[in-house]
């Protein structure tokens, strides 16, 4: 039995062109249909009234970058255990067991990752 | 004429194939040809997802989900978040001298020559399309395959993330009294 | 096959008419609701009892001026809210809406596509929500709507971690991606919600926070950031932005009642469906049993909208540290106990008995421990 086939993407054809066709429509509607007064005053960043400093592009805090490593590793470890959860009543217990253990082989590492106050995001 | 004639008796699928072929040459041009490291991450994330398109086509259906989700949604982001952080009105100049540029060329040109000489030997085993099981890119197929036959293999791949992650530990976070770099 | 795509087609247009519909529409129920809360009168001047208000307040964004900071990146600040409308807008193919419909003699699912990864495909798509807020606002060169798009996306991506392993145990129990099956196995009352009470708590919260909801609207905190990320938009633009987040929450209400109570299923709807086909012929009888389904799924989908609301007009933002430490220190714990939990009661022979004996066993070791560790603190 197929449990399913590349065919059955193409509705997927019929609502991305609907949806980029209304996305498209929305954004040449507004820029024509509006008003056009241009001043230096109005075009520069907002920043509450004062003239802004520098380049708004500043270096951000390294803790954003920490978090998005981790989302990464742990993400992986989620896709991992699709297969599994699809698989789960044929594999019984022996997948449970061998889940178990993978899944206690990253709680170490999140264990680790408390204690090193990686997540602290109150302190430096 | 004849270019033609080929073009009107293309089927759907080969239409489909070639679309997201030009989509994924053009997203991979885009990624190395453009200026700003940010317009590379986006382009780099339409070849991502135009690849996924033609796991589709293949019947990969769990590894066209998991492209998006793993490359398209977490890799990227972690690249955006990274150029972020640096500045980017400083132009690195490192790649303008020229023993940089002739090391980067002769490195690119090997690596292209290994890849075709790969190719050329490689045996490509033609799928006999009528016993030929849909079935083998689904995610049953694949669970079954990873956790029955392959499960030392998925067990090591838990050392590993746990390495990654007090790797990056190490890297990103200050230590108390450690001096900055 | 031309015939059953012409229908699909068919269907796909009304799923997206319905959506864009209901969106326009949630923006009028949410000051009709605030106003309710606040004890205030709300919308009252756009036809009768303001019913036309989002026709108004879409026809004034248009109108208004389009701009473009001279600072910015001019390719990438127009594509930025264009990627939030679209990903928001791709993921509703997936969703069942009914049974299936009978037409000449064929059956045919209420549904944009039946794929075999269905709910991976709404969980790729959600992953990839995180680009329109952050190109908006690395795009627009300002400082507010930088840290408001990192927040985003630092947010996002935190919760989304709980949400995949939340989504797991809905999968251990049922087996499959596809989200037609999943609900197929909700037959009747046989509700995911009562199978797991926690899974079902944790995935709410996540996805209050996956669409930026309050309590969870750092990205737009105004005391903080003037508007977030988009800070520097006007007109449809900032349009498109706020119109996908409520895009984005009937999606998420929609996945929320098709995983945890049942979609189209509700308690004797075999007995509505064999006495309108008794009634009514085949064909007609069953359609219509399919159409009392879909009204039942949107009455379900408009009680989550309605409660994403109330939270929004009850609850007081958190810190950004709050919210990172309830993601990490919390959410992602707990559903990791939730997933084993569900997973042994499930190999279980009475798996609805011992996931409630395994989530008690659960409590008592946590707070019992902690009583402990508290006693032990006090004497010290």
């Amino acid at each position: 039995m197929n449990k399913g086939l590349p065919q059955d993407y193409l509705p997927l054809l019929i609502q991305f062109s609907l949806a980029l066709g209304f996305v498209v429509m929305t954004i040449f509607a507004s820029t024509y249909l509006g008003p056009r007064l241009r001043s230096k005053r109005k075009e520069d960043p907002f920043e509450c009234g004062i003239e802004s400093q520098g380049d708004a592009r500043l270096p951000m805090s390294v803790k954003y970058f920490l978090i998005a490593i981790l989302f990464v590793l742990f993400d992986v470890e989620i896709i991992f255990m699709y297969p599994w959860a699809v698989n789960f009543k044929k594999l019984g217990w022996f997948g449970f067991t061998e889940m178990l253990m993978f899944v206690g082989f990253l709680m170490a590492g999140f264990y680790y990752i408390i204690k090193k106050g990686v997540l602290n995001w109150d302190e430096d | 004429m004849h270019f033609l004639e080929i073009i009107k008796n293309l089927s759907l699928v080969q239409w489909a194939f070639y679309f997201l072929s030009i989509l994924t040459l053009y997203g991979a041009l885009g990624t190395i040809l453009s200026k700003n490291p940010i317009h590379s991450v986006i382009y780099l994330v339409v070849t991502f997802f135009s690849i996924s398109g033609i796991y589709i086509m293949l019947n990969a259906q769990f590894l066209a989900a998991v492209n998006v989700i793993v490359y398209a949604g977490a890799i990227m982001v972690l690249f955006l978040f990274v150029l972020m952080f640096l500045n980017l009105k400083e132009e690195s100049t490192e790649m303008k001298t020229s023993p940089m540029l002739i090391a980067a060329v002769s490195t690119g040109l090997l690596l292209g020559l290994i890849l075709i000489a790969t190719i050329r030997k490689a045996e490509i085993t033609r799928v006999n399309y009528n016993d030929f099981d849909p079935n083998t890119g689904l995610i049953e197929t694949l669970g079954m395959v990873l956790y029955k036959n392959y499960m030392l293999p998925f067990e090591l791949v838990s050392v590993l993330f746990l390495v990654a992650m007090s790797g990056a530990i190490l890297l990103g976070k200050r230590e108390k009294g450690e001096s900055h770099f | 096959m031309e015939f059953i795509l012409l229908i699909k087609g068919l269907i796909i247009l009304t799923i997206f008419a319905l959506s864009l519909g209901i969106a326009a529409y949630e923006t009028y129920f949410e000051r009709v609701i605030a106003a309710y809360i606040q004890d205030r009168v709300g919308p009252d001047r756009a036809g009768p009892f303001g019913i036309l208000q989002p026709l108004a307040d879409a026809g004034k964004l248009f109108f208004k001026e389009d701009f473009i900071p001279t600072l910015a990146d001019k390719g990438l600040f127009i594509i930025g809210p264009g990627i939030a409308m679209l990903t928001a807008l791709m993921s509703s193919a997936v969703i069942p809406f009914g049974d299936t419909l009978l037409i000449k003699g064929q059956y045919i699912p209420v549904q944009g596509m039946d794929v075999n990864i269905g709910i991976l495909w709404v969980f790729g798509i959600v992953s990839l929500g995180v680009y329109g807020i952050l190109i908006g606002g690395w795009a627009s060169n300002n400082k507010y709507s930088l840290y408001g798009a990192i927040r985003a996306a630092s947010q996002n991506i935190s919760y989304e971690l709980a949400m995949g392993i939340t989504l797991l145990s809905v999968i251990v129990v049922t087996g499959s991606l596809s989200i037609r099956t999943i609900v197929g196995l909700q037959h009747g009352i046989d509700w995911n919600i009562f199978y797991q009470p926690v899974g079902f708590l944790i995935f709410v919260t996540c996805s209050l926070a996956e669409c930026n909801r309050t309590p969870f609207d750092l990205p737009e905190s105004e005391n903080e950031l003037v508007a977030g990320y988009h800070t520097e938009y006007g007109s449809m633009k900032l349009g498109l932005y706020l119109f996908s987040e409520y895009v984005n929450m009937f999606i998420s209400s929609a996945i929320i009642a098709s995983l945890f109570l049942g979609a189209y299923n509700y308690p004797g709807m075999d007995f509505v469906h064999s006495f309108l086909t008794g009634k009514l012929g085949e064909s007609f009888g069953h359609n219509l049993a399919t159409v009392l389904g879909i009204l039942v799924y949107i009455l379900k989908i408009f009680f989550f909208i309605f409660v994403f609301m109330w939270v929004r007009w009850t609850l007081p933002r958190f810190k950004y540290d709050q919210l990172m430490n309830m993601a990490w220190k919390w959410m992602m714990p707990l559903s990791i106990v939730n997933l084993i939990i569900v997973a042994a009661a499930e190999l279980s022979p009475y798996p609805l008995l011992f996931n409630y004996i395994g989530l008690a066993i659960f409590a008592f070791l946590y707070f019992g421990s902690r009583t402990v560790y508290n006693n032990k603190k006090s004497k010290l």
